[in-house]
């Protein structure tokens, strides 16, 4: 069975997605702690909320590190919502110095009629992935967010699907098997559902076997 | 496009929807994880659970109640009812709410909004206002006044002014309920949702008054909400969640449809 850890680091709701994991039939662990992961298939990065308490949070359990070693591993790893944020340098939200895997910054949401962006929006694929396999090109996901990761210059590689709330921002990375997603497939019924199991087939297959044909080279 | 969100709600006390309803062909019917389970293949695009009991020794139940709700519908919950506290919120978060509403206690203490808000973001945070017409049910000309305890206590707080300042202290949502209008079903208070709307930048979600689909469009269409919450018209299978889709589709309103929702 393909084990999937998700790291609890006290933000929120893990509830759902290990049930929504569960259900997609992996062996979910939460891990708190960076050896209740090293075993695991795969790595999920759940959060809400400010980069700077959460990344604070994954200091204080020495969890930043190993995190950082599993990615530059090439190990599957799904970030979602805030998890996907941390993935990039820093955020404008409070200033914090995220992860650095990725060039670029979390940033304010522009030209957004109202802010959170709260509800289910459309998520439009700029190529295909096989963490969208077998999902409607117009399904819908829930967001509840006001910042969206940002690529930097030369990185628009990784920008798997964008999504409009007045102007457009990222709403899906994938680089070899990293993959974030800014909205939550936990809660976005069968197509979330859908992506999780998708993500869970990827990390069977022994990660990005995906990514791994598309994978670009950054410069950082 | 954001689509706008038809919302369930459920009033929970003691572990059970009360109100009554008309699931006769559900095991049972007063259970809210099925109802919730229910509403959300139906196409409900978030689920609301108002703790209208709140007892403090009840919490463990509700809690219990949230957590079985989370493995089994996979749309978004928000608990209202009784949360005084970050630790409480927590609590509650941790159970498999995605978001807490705060109504009596946020008026009680607006820091209360400040810190949970630093704490889980904005986006965890609803500040939940129940308003009055001053004037009289049928005269908004005199503005609204908030009033707590389900409507029993007046605060003697103007509902925009407060409005504001709740959203100032950090609230990501306002669940918006007229008093007047709740439980009648004379549809919502537009001009109070409106006025809201055209003061803050965050979503407001509009509830009391839901007799029909034509409602809901109003309540978009005139009011500015985003998000449009009932009860019992859904409970007692009035309308279903996807004929008000419908009626408010073919207005021209963006709404999440979910193919094969019982219609």
């Amino acid at each position: 069975m393909t084990r999937i850890a998700v790291v609890d680091y006290g933000a929120g709701n893990l509830v759902s997605i290990e049930q929504a994991l569960s259900a997609a039939g992996a062996e979910v662990v939460l891990a708190g702690r960076a050896d209740s992961f090293a075993d695991a298939d795969a790595l999920v990065v759940p959060g809400v909320g400010a980069a700077g308490p959460a990344m604070a949070r994954l200091r204080r359990r020495g969890l930043e590190a190993p995190i950082r070693a599993w990615i530059a591993a090439g190990r599957p790893f799904l970030g979602i919502c805030l998890g996907l944020q941390l993935l990039f340098e820093g955020s404008d939200e409070d200033g914090a110095v995220t992860l650095g895997v990725l060039p670029g910054r979390t940033v304010r949401l522009s030209d957004a009629p109202r802010l959170p962006h709260i509800g289910w929006n459309q998520v439009e694929r700029q190529r295909a992935h096989p963490l969208f396999a077998g999902i409607d090109e117009d399904a819908d996901f829930y967001f509840v967010h006001s910042y969206a990761a940002a690529p930097g210059p030369g990185a628009d590689a990784v920008i798997l699907a964008q999504t409009a709330h007045g102007g457009r921002f990222v709403s899906a990375i994938a680089r070899g098997s990293l993959a974030g997603v800014q909205f939550h497939p936990e809660r976005s019924g069968r197509d979330g559902l859908r992506l999780l199991a998708n993500f869970v087939g990827l990390a069977q297959a022994g990660g990005a076997a995906s990514g791994r044909t598309q994978a670009p080279v950054l410069a950082h | 496009m954001l689509r706008v969100r038809v919302i369930p709600c459920l009033d929970v006390a003691n572990g059970r929807v009360v109100k009554g309803t008309r699931f006769v062909d559900l095991t049972d019917e007063g259970d809210p994880p099925t109802l919730a389970e229910r509403y959300a293949v139906d196409g409900a695009d978030e689920i609301v659970f108002l703790d209208i009991d709140a007892a403090p020794d009840g919490r463990g139940t509700l809690l219990e109640v949230v957590e079985r709700t989370a493995r089994r519908a996979f749309v978004p919950l928000t608990v209202g009812g009784g949360v005084r506290s970050v630790t409480e919120m927590h609590d509650v978060l941790r159970a498999g709410a995605d978001k807490v509403s705060f109504n009596t206690a946020a008026v009680r203490d607006p820091g209360l909004v400040r810190r949970c808000a630093r704490r889980f973001g904005s986006q965890a945070v609803v500040v939940a206002i129940d308003a009055h017409r001053r004037a009289g049910p049928d005269d908004p000309s005199g503005g609204w006044e908030v009033v707590v305890k389900g409507g029993r206590e007046a605060t003697g707080l103007d509902a925009l002014a407060w409005a504001e300042r709740a959203v100032a202290a950090g609230a990501g949502e306002l669940l918006v309920t007229s008093i007047d209008r709740d439980g009648t079903g004379a549809g919502f208070d537009t001009p109070l949702l409106r006025a809201i709307t055209d003061r803050v930048h965050v979503p407001v979600i509009a509830s009391g008054g839901a007799s029909g689909p034509d409602d809901f469009v109003a309540a978009v269409r005139d009011g500015g909400a985003s998000a449009v919450l009932a009860a019992s018209i859904f409970h007692r299978r009035r309308h279903s969640i996807a004929d008000v889709k419908a009626v408010m589709a073919a207005a021209g309103i963006p709404v999440r449809l979910v193919n094969g929702a019982a219609t």
